[in-house]
């Protein structure tokens, strides 16, 4: 599988919590609580602008799980996807720079 | 409440976590508010790097949601130093204040900095009500200022309104003075002792009629209105008495003064340990007053647990301190009780027993 890179960066206003094995995640813009998952708080946590998407399933996500490389990023891409819908990620095709 | 705020809530419970921590940053302030319950001179209020160190100490043991209050916390010159650290430690963050000292550049800061709330001590509709409460000439027309800059950069913002005899028939303008400006509303009919116990700003209640009227407010009481206005449901049943916890306060909750003391709430003032002496996270787990506090179950609690008002009582173990005895009954929500069903608790009608004096013989 040959997609397009994909940077992820934490939102700036977005407050987060390990409260045991879960990832609590509030945005400040409506103050909506998430709970994550842990392969959507590897994502996160590892969300500092530069590395690729595919970078962080490789070193993060394929080691912790028994799944092949592609459809771990394919999974990973529809949890970002998903986490950027609610605000709490930004995408984009190109790193972020000094922005982290 | 959310069923996700639910289910962290119980989880913090089990996993011992002090989920929510208010943090008063000084007592110091610029107003002198008639009901207030702080003694405003700065006593030795703990210094930027010991309120740093104590937010990466409160990160470590699993903080998430920070009050940073006061006094006035704009009266820190190191306000925004502390809630940028804050923020970077990734606490989410709600400010309250009077919102006097507060123009567009601060608005906008507070945004920037991704501050969930800002809670802003509003008393009246009415100007001279509000500067006659907080004894500061022109502190409404700041105060609502204040709150127009907050609300304009994006931040959401909340009026306290806190009622007493002053303006305990202004409450509904001001809900509407908030639905205006498109800011939330809280109230709050209970004025407390005094941190050293001095209960003379007691007789600032409001009269029982008053109290009566805004208890049974539907429009205060949102969804929980069913609920809160139906008649007690009765004692809490035994087994349940032996396990329920009578607040968050001390179990995923704890507030810390500006000198670094630590207690179970802001209104429980009963110390149980220092910053400045041992670590945060060893006070909320070793301190032998916290787990005294955290022993008490609604089962100990005298008359309250056989009280007819039994699940729907929002006794406050604070004020039961205050009162004399963390165990006791809080009288002031007691009369909160009889004011929204009218059917007075156990410990009232012990109280007016009390009171009524014996018939002398002739």
């Amino acid at each position: 599988m040959n997609e397009a890179p994909l940077y992820l960066l934490r939102e700036h206003n977005v407050a987060a919590r390990r409260i045991g094995d879960e990832l609590m995640i509030m945005s400040a813009k409506d103050s909506a609580l998430f709970s994550l998952n842990e392969t959507a708080a590897i994502l996160w946590e590892a969300a500092d602008g530069n590395t690729a998407l595919a970078d962080i399933v490789a070193r993060g996500i394929c080691p912790l799980f028994d799944i092949d490389a592609d459809t771990a990023l394919r999974d990973a891409r529809e949890t970002a996807e998903g986490l950027a819908k609610h605000g709490i990620l930004q995408l984009s095709p190109h790193p972020f720079g000094s922005a982290s | 409440m959310s069923r996700l705020m639910h289910e962290m809530g119980t989880r913090a419970l089990q996993l011992g976590i002090p989920l929510s921590v208010q943090l008063d940053l000084t007592y110091r302030c610029n107003e002198r508010c008639v009901h207030c319950y702080l003694d405003h001179e700065d006593h030795g209020e703990m210094n930027t790097a010991e309120i740093l160190g104590l937010l990466d100490q409160m990160a470590a043991a699993g903080v998430f949601f920070l009050n940073i209050s006061g006094g006035e916390i704009f009266m820190r010159q190191d306000l925004f130093q502390i809630v940028e650290y804050a923020r970077k430690l990734q606490f989410s963050v709600k400010l309250k204040t009077n919102a006097v000292m507060i123009r567009a550049a601060k608005a906008r800061r507070i945004a920037e900095l991704g501050v969930d709330s800002v809670q802003i001590s509003l008393y009246s509709h009415d100007a001279v009500t509000q500067d006659e409460i907080t004894k500061l000439p022109g502190s409404f027309k700041r105060t609502i200022e204040g709150a127009r800059f907050l609300r304009d950069a994006g931040v959401k913002v909340t009026f306290a309104n806190v009622l007493m005899k002053q303006n305990a028939d202004h409450y509904k303008q001001v809900q509407a003075l908030a639905d205006d400006m498109g800011v939330g509303y809280t109230v709050d009919a209970t004025i407390t002792p005094m941190m050293d116990g001095d209960r003379s700003i007691l007789n600032l209640n409001m009269d029982e009629q008053r109290l009566s009227g805004i208890m049974r407010d539907r429009s205060l009481l949102g969804d929980q209105a069913d609920n809160m206005l139906a008649p007690p449901s009765g004692p809490t049943p035994l087994e349940e008495a032996y396990k329920t916890l009578p607040c968050s306060a001390g179990h995923t909750a704890c507030y810390v003064s500006p000198y670094g003391d630590v207690y179970p709430c802001v209104q429980f003032p009963y110390k149980v340990g220092s910053v400045r002496e041992s670590r945060f996270i060893d006070i909320w787990r070793d301190s032998p007053q916290l787990n005294e506090v955290r022993a008490i179950r609604v089962s100990d609690l005298q008359g309250c647990s056989s009280c007819v008002h039994g699940s729907s009582c929002t006794r406050c173990p604070g004020l039961a301190y205050l009162e004399g005895n963390m165990r006791g009954p809080s009288i002031q929500d007691c009369e909160k009780s009889y004011a929204r069903t009218g059917v007075p608790s156990k410990n009232l009608q012990q109280k007016k027993l009390r009171t009524i004096p014996l018939a002398l013989a002739p």
